[in-house]
């Protein structure tokens, strides 16, 4: 076996004790902790799936909190009609995100720098307003979820425990999914755009289609892990996604680093780490959480995984 | 002599905020010739390659490749026709291994790229063909680097090996020199005569001796206009390039050509 770096090791010690999480949790009885780490795996996922197309394509969506939203109204529509079919639910999650990342595509990726930053998110202004405006789903108070998504007797979601292992084999399985997508001759013409468009137009290929396939690849991931983010809270709400959760996503690809594989897993974690620390001493917390993300942006370009001896961009 | 015509060019016209770059330029390329366009600065070389490889569109005219009419395909499309080009200003992938930007060029060809899973690195259908064109202009021995942190020299190898890759019957080369040192220009100008015979070369070139090395044809273009073209002997000789060129000898052109 070849020897182990440092990021290797890091990688390996944080899925270890993702994995034995719950161990933990079931010895000490601190379900506080299952709770936290549920919400940091769903939002690794979503981490992981926006830097498919943030840091791999450097397409910039500020709008990708809007899946996460899709994602959990999937959920929450079907139970309030009491269809409670977790397939279905799933279905139409991955479904859905993947049709609205394909229309709002086709128009944002016409676009580049500023302009995609700022259409991709009034498009998910839109479906925010969208479901403020709809009564019968709660309008923005919100739509509690009553029941978890049912997925046959072998797998209770009702159990805190089930739930969490469902997330975390998920997060496994969609980063081994993006390191396939990522080396494939596909990856590579992604990446190849991120570095030269022009050349590779020049080279024959139809880079916006290319785009919008990848576009609509981290749009589909990010709607399921929104259905897992609707059955972990129980509730959802057009909050959810506003822009400022979509900030929040981004931040944790840049704090982890983009384009790196595992980098938005340690981003999400460092995040929603902070949070809860910093929230719980100050009042105010956000300000020193704003200058901590000033500084890594500033001096840790290529975020935590350039700490962990690798070099930025690729 | 009509069906050895690859490409032909018809009565082409653009113009850019009233100034016509390209003034009604008539040019027949034939197959498997190397067809040099010379011409002062300004004389609109640089908006004709754009116009052949569809990054500008023609206001109106004809350009023919092949028996088909490509004036207004999109650039993307135009590689699979055959036709690959190089740039003025070094294009490549900075980020990416010098092999990976080839393997890029191997793919362009091989069909399309929506092919999720397998590793493209490991796939010997596209590193072979890459490392052959990373042999053929001698750059095999750095394939395993980031391309960004090499020399201009070796871009400008890399970005020969890009065009290579895609095995392209009609190569539009835009100053392959370029920026070139004395030495690795002369490497240049041997690794393109190599070229010679087995596919039709249009070369861009303000290196007169690159182009009178390399050319079977040479094409005099003056304000976006042919003005003449012929044989290097021919052009050498003939009294309307010599005027176009400040009227001097063509000495003095080949030394004005090089400045600029």
């Amino acid at each position: 076996m070849k020897s182990l770096t440092l990021r290797g090791w890091v990688t390996l010690v944080v899925l270890v004790a993702l994995a034995l999480l719950p161990v933990f949790v079931s010895m000490t009885g601190r379900e506080f902790f299952l709770v936290l780490a549920t919400r940091l795996v769903i939002l690794a996922i979503a981490a992981v799936s926006l830097n498919l197309i943030l840091g791999y394509g450097r397409m910039i969506s500020f709008g990708h909190a809007a899946y996460l939203g899709i994602g959990a109204y999937a959920v929450g529509i079907p139970v309030y009609y009491e269809i409670y079919n977790g397939f279905i639910h799933i279905g139409i999650a991955v479904v859905v995100s993947a049709a609205f990342a394909f229309l709002t595509g086709l128009v944002c990726l016409r676009t580049r720098g500023v302009n995609f930053i700022m259409i991709t998110m009034a498009f998910s202004m839109m479906v925010f307003f969208a479901f403020v405006s709809i009564e019968e789903y709660g309008g923005d108070d919100g739509l509690v979820i009553e029941v978890r998504s049912e997925f046959g007797q072998w797998v209770n979601l009702e159990n805190d425990t089930v739930l969490y292992y469902v997330c975390f084999v998920s997060l496994l399985g969609i980063l081994y999914l993006i390191r396939r997508i990522v080396h494939s001759r596909f990856g590579m013409v992604i990446q190849g755009a991120r570095g030269n468009e022009a050349r590779m137009q020049s080279l024959g290929f139809d880079t916006f289609r290319y785009r919008l396939v990848c576009y609509v690849i981290a749009g589909a991931l990010c709607g399921y892990a929104g259905a897992l983010l609707g059955n972990f809270t129980s509730f959802i709400s057009p909050e959810m996604m506003d822009w400022t959760r979509s900030g929040e996503l981004i931040f944790m690809v840049v704090l982890g680093g983009t384009s790196s594989l595992f980098g938005p897993v340690l981003g999400a974690g460092l995040f929603i780490l902070l949070e809860e620390i910093l929230s719980g001493f100050w009042l105010y917390w956000q300000l020193i959480f704003g200058i901590f993300l000033i500084l890594v942006v500033l001096f840790a370009k290529g975020g935590i995984d350039s700490w962990l001896g690798r070099r930025p961009e690729r | 002599m009509d069906e050895s015509v690859i490409l032909g060019i018809k009565d082409l016209y653009k113009s850019f905020g009233g100034v016509a770059a390209t003034n009604g330029l008539t040019l027949d390329v034939l197959e498997r010739e190397v067809h040099a366009v010379i011409g002062p600065n300004g004389a609109g070389k640089t908006t004709l390659v754009s116009q052949l490889t569809g990054v500008v569109l023609p206001d109106a005219g004809q350009v023919v490749f092949r028996g088909r009419d490509i004036t207004r395909m999109p650039a993307y499309r135009r590689p699979h026709l055959g036709m690959a080009r190089s740039f003025q200003i070094t294009s490549i992938i900075h980020d990416m291994t010098v092999l990976e930007n080839v393997v890029l060029a191997v793919q362009a060809k091989a069909g399309h790229s929506y092919r999720f899973w397998e590793s493209a690195i490991i796939d010997d259908q596209l590193t072979e063909p890459a490392m052959r064109a990373l042999t053929q202009v001698g750059l095999e021995t750095e394939a395993m680097q980031v391309a960004g942190p090499l020399s201009h020299g070796e871009h400008r190898q890399l970005e020969l090996a890009m065009v290579l890759a895609t095995d392209p019957e009609l190569v539009l080369l835009d100053e392959p020199t370029a920026g070139m040192g004395r030495e690795d220009s002369t490497r240049m100008v041997s690794m393109l005569e190599s070229l010679k015979g087995s596919r039709t070369i249009i070369l861009v070139e303000h290196d007169m001796d690159a182009v009178f090395a390399l050319a079977d044809r040479i094409t005099v273009m003056v304000e976006g206009r042919a003005i003449a073209t012929g044989t290097p002997d021919v052009i050498r000789a003939d009294r309307l390039v010599r005027e176009a060129y400040l009227g001097e000898d063509i000495n003095t052109a080949i030394k004005s050509a090089r400045e600029t």
